[in-house]
């Protein structure tokens, strides 16, 4: 009987900083154990080989920004038979999405000496505003034991277990006391999905959003304590304008306090 | 084709492409065309999309542009959330002179360059050496090379988790210090492992000797921070190895940047014409900058890998890399054994309008910040250059030279060469084009 061919992994970046893709080479501990199950058919940062699709998995990294990035994702999209996004930049368009809320012409002129030069679309959109993906992992960057939880999934045919509920789960699981009602920080986790761990409470600092809105979150009545603890109405519109700003829920409340 | 190639044949041109280039961080493509055994182009492309971080920046409090900047970079984070800090704490009037959070700030780059130099020299850079299309190939046919890289890098994480909070974009630095100081015991943890770490550089130095090096050479204009005490990597001022020292301050009266049709990263340029324009940060410059910096063992292991106290053949940049893995090694341990938990983990910092600038050493050279704020803490402006951006100019001058020495070989051979000599600049396109200049604010 044939040995059953490896699956075909390949991994694929738009506009992003490496970071989420380096967090595949950040498993050092099972990296080996990874390559040994799969075959790596692409991932430019790693390897020279290219291998030609259909891919079983794709891995995809960064957000769309330009018009070629459209055209790409899409041939992506028909080579691939799952699709997972990983990160804020993917999943909702990453800190590169502020631009979304902002005259980008304006910007161009600001940066470059030669503002002819560059092609870019208005936006940074997440991969899902234009094709559809089997499933996502949230963070800035993503957490790597949930990408191995992920690929673990994906190669037994099993559900991947990524918890969508808020980070203040996992903080009280944590045994944090709460930055915000004890300390008087202003703290995203009450609307953040969990997912890194807990990392900013159990450094005496608030959350600030890596991991983008859980599910139904309640952010004006974060907003309303935020006012309470302080802040102005610009700067808790900054709070989710930042490196998901562009996921619905925290765009809609950024526009909220744009307005006032 | 000019009029005079056109005179010269009808031969067509021989034409090195690579669309996508691999093992870099981000993306970028290489051109070059060669005519009548003559390089008439050569072209380092990089088609990474912009995103515009110094527009983003504007408008927002002072304390956001660590934890923002730091997204430009996966890989190199630290010189980005510690560029920004010091910085800001210029421009707001305050020094973090504190022994302990000098020491953690200068504890946490060790980690980051020893994961980024694992990462490019082993993970990245060896295999061209090998002939290996990757490192996967590399732990087929060597497979304790590789578990012995991994072990190393994992360490650089663990640096970056137990100081930063978390190895990739780190949560624990800020304007002032720290958020929380770790404690002496997580640090501890840190010194057994180091020792470790010490023999497995001193074994990789060895390994990458034996490698065979490709003959180039140039005389650069090296530009790295430098440091009276120490080998420079968090704080110094900005020396060439022509004779010119600056405080971090002036480095705009002296470097600029220029926009090139074929890329969407600036190309840093010499302003002061007797040393550019073109000019390289990074390994090599450290090295030869701030070479009696090193430790004993750096040099003598140094020396017995047969480099040179100033080495100008880019490819050797593997094996200096290798040196300076050592090194933070060996500064990494020296700090965790001397480490006291600070009385308090960061400064206390008033708002005030103000200019400040920082410079560090990136593992790939040095990354220069700017920021104005005004009187609330505001950003108002900022610039930063990072190191893949200066390197671009000095990237293509390599590959012309590499080029015109290597014409005899096959072009799938010298498309490989020419992949391997960008390779040594180990280019962070993400970098490159996430920090474009802002020279006019236009609100």
């Amino acid at each position: 009987m044939a040995a059953r061919r490896k699956p075909k992994l390949a991994v694929w970046k738009f506009s992003s900083c490496d970071g989420c893709q380096l967090s595949l080479l950040d498993c050092e501990d099972e990296l080996l154990a990874v390559i040994g199950a799969v075959e790596i058919a692409y991932f430019l940062e790693a390897t020279r080989v290219e291998i030609k699709g259909p891919y079983d998995v794709s891995l995809v990294e960064g957000s769309i920004t330009t018009p070629h990035d459209i055209e790409r994702i899409k041939k992506i999209r028909k080579q691939s038979k799952l699709l997972i996004t990983i990160g804020a930049c993917a999943t909702a368009g990453g800190i590169q999405a502020v631009k979304n809320f902002r005259d980008v012409k304006s910007m161009i002129d600001a940066v470059y000496a030669r503002p002819d030069f560059i092609d870019t679309l208005g936006t940074s959109t997440a991969i899902r505003d234009h094709i559809p993906v089997e499933g996502e992992l949230r963070g800035c960057p993503i957490n790597k034991y949930q990408l191995l939880e992920a690929l673990n999934a994906l190669l037994n045919g099993r559900r991947a277990n990524v918890s969508t509920y808020a980070e203040c789960i996992e903080c009280k699981r944590a045994g944090n006391v709460c930055v915000m009602v004890a300390g008087g920080k202003p703290c995203m986790g009450p609307v953040v999905q969990a997912g890194c761990g807990s990392l900013c409470p159990s450094h005496d600092r608030g959350c600030y959003g890596c991991f983008g809105p859980k599910e139904v979150p309640n952010t004006a009545s974060l907003a309303s304590r935020m006012a309470e603890l302080g802040m102005g109405q610009k700067d808790i519109g900054l709070a989710f304008r930042s490196f998901n700003a562009n996921a619905e829920a925290f765009r809609k409340e950024g526009d909220l306090h744009d307005r006032r | 084709m000019t009029a005079v190639e056109a005179l010269t044949s009808n031969a067509p041109p021989r034409i090195i492409k690579v669309d996508a280039l691999a093992r870099v961080e981000g993306e970028g493509a290489l051109y070059v065309r060669v005519k009548d055994d003559v390089v008439r182009d050569v072209k380092f492309r990089i088609f990474e999309p912009p995103r515009f971080f110094e527009a983003l920046l504007r408008g927002r409090m002072f304390w956001d542009a660590p934890d923002i900047t730091s997204r430009i970079c996966g890989i190199c984070p630290i010189a980005y959330t510690m560029g920004a800090s010091h910085a800001m704490e210029m421009a707001l009037g305050v020094e973090v002179n504190d022994p302990g959070l000098v020491l953690l700030r200068r504890l946490l780059y060790c980690g980051e360059w020893l994961q980024s130099h694992v990462l490019h020299t082993y993970l990245l850079h060896a295999p061209d050496f090998l002939g290996y299309e990757d490192a996967i190939e590399i732990a087929k046919n060597h497979p304790g090379v590789v578990e012995k890289a991994l072990r190393m890098k994992k360490l650089g994480n663990e640096i970056l988790e137990i100081v930063g909070g978390r190895a990739v974009h780190p949560v624990n630095t800020k304007v002032g210090g720290f958020y929380k100081a770790p404690s002496k015991a997580k640090v501890r943890h840190l010194i057994e492992p180091l020792k470790q770490a010490i023999e497995d550089s001193i074994d990789t130095i060895r390994l990458f000797s034996t490698f065979t090096f490709p003959d180039y050479e140039d005389d650069y204009t090296f530009v790295a921070l430098s440091h009276p005490d120490e080998y420079a990597i968090e704080r110094g001022t900005i020396k060439n190895n022509r004779g010119l020292d600056i405080p971090v301050t002036q480095f705009e009266e002296h470097y600029d940047e220029e926009h090139v049709q074929h890329s969407n990263a600036l190309h840093g340029v010499y302003k002061d014409e007797k040393y550019g324009p073109a000019y390289m940060v990074g390994p090599l410059a450290r090295y030869a900058i701030n070479y009696q910096q090193l430790t004993p063992l750096c040099k003598q292991m140094a020396k017995e890998a047969g480099l040179g106290t100033v080495e100008r053949n880019p490819f050797k940049s593997l094996t200096v890399r290798a040196v300076e893995t050592l090194y933070s090694c060996q500064e990494a341990l020296r700090l965790a054994e001397a480490y006291e938990e600070p009385e308090r983990a960061s400064l206390e910092i008033v708002p005030r309008a103000g200019r400040g600038h920082g410079c560090t050493e990136a593992p790939r050279g040095i990354c220069y910040h700017r920021y104005d704020l005004d009187d609330e803490g505001r950003i108002l402006t900022a610039r930063i250059v990072p190191p893949t951006a200066q390197n671009q100019k000095i990237m293509e001058k390599d590959l012309w030279g590499v080029v015109e020495k290597n014409l005899k070989l096959t072009d799938e051979k010298l498309k490989w060469r020419c992949e391997q000599a960008i390779r040594n600049y180990d280019p962070c396109i993400s970098c490159a084009t996430h920090f474009l200049k802002l020279t006019i604010d236009r609100d």
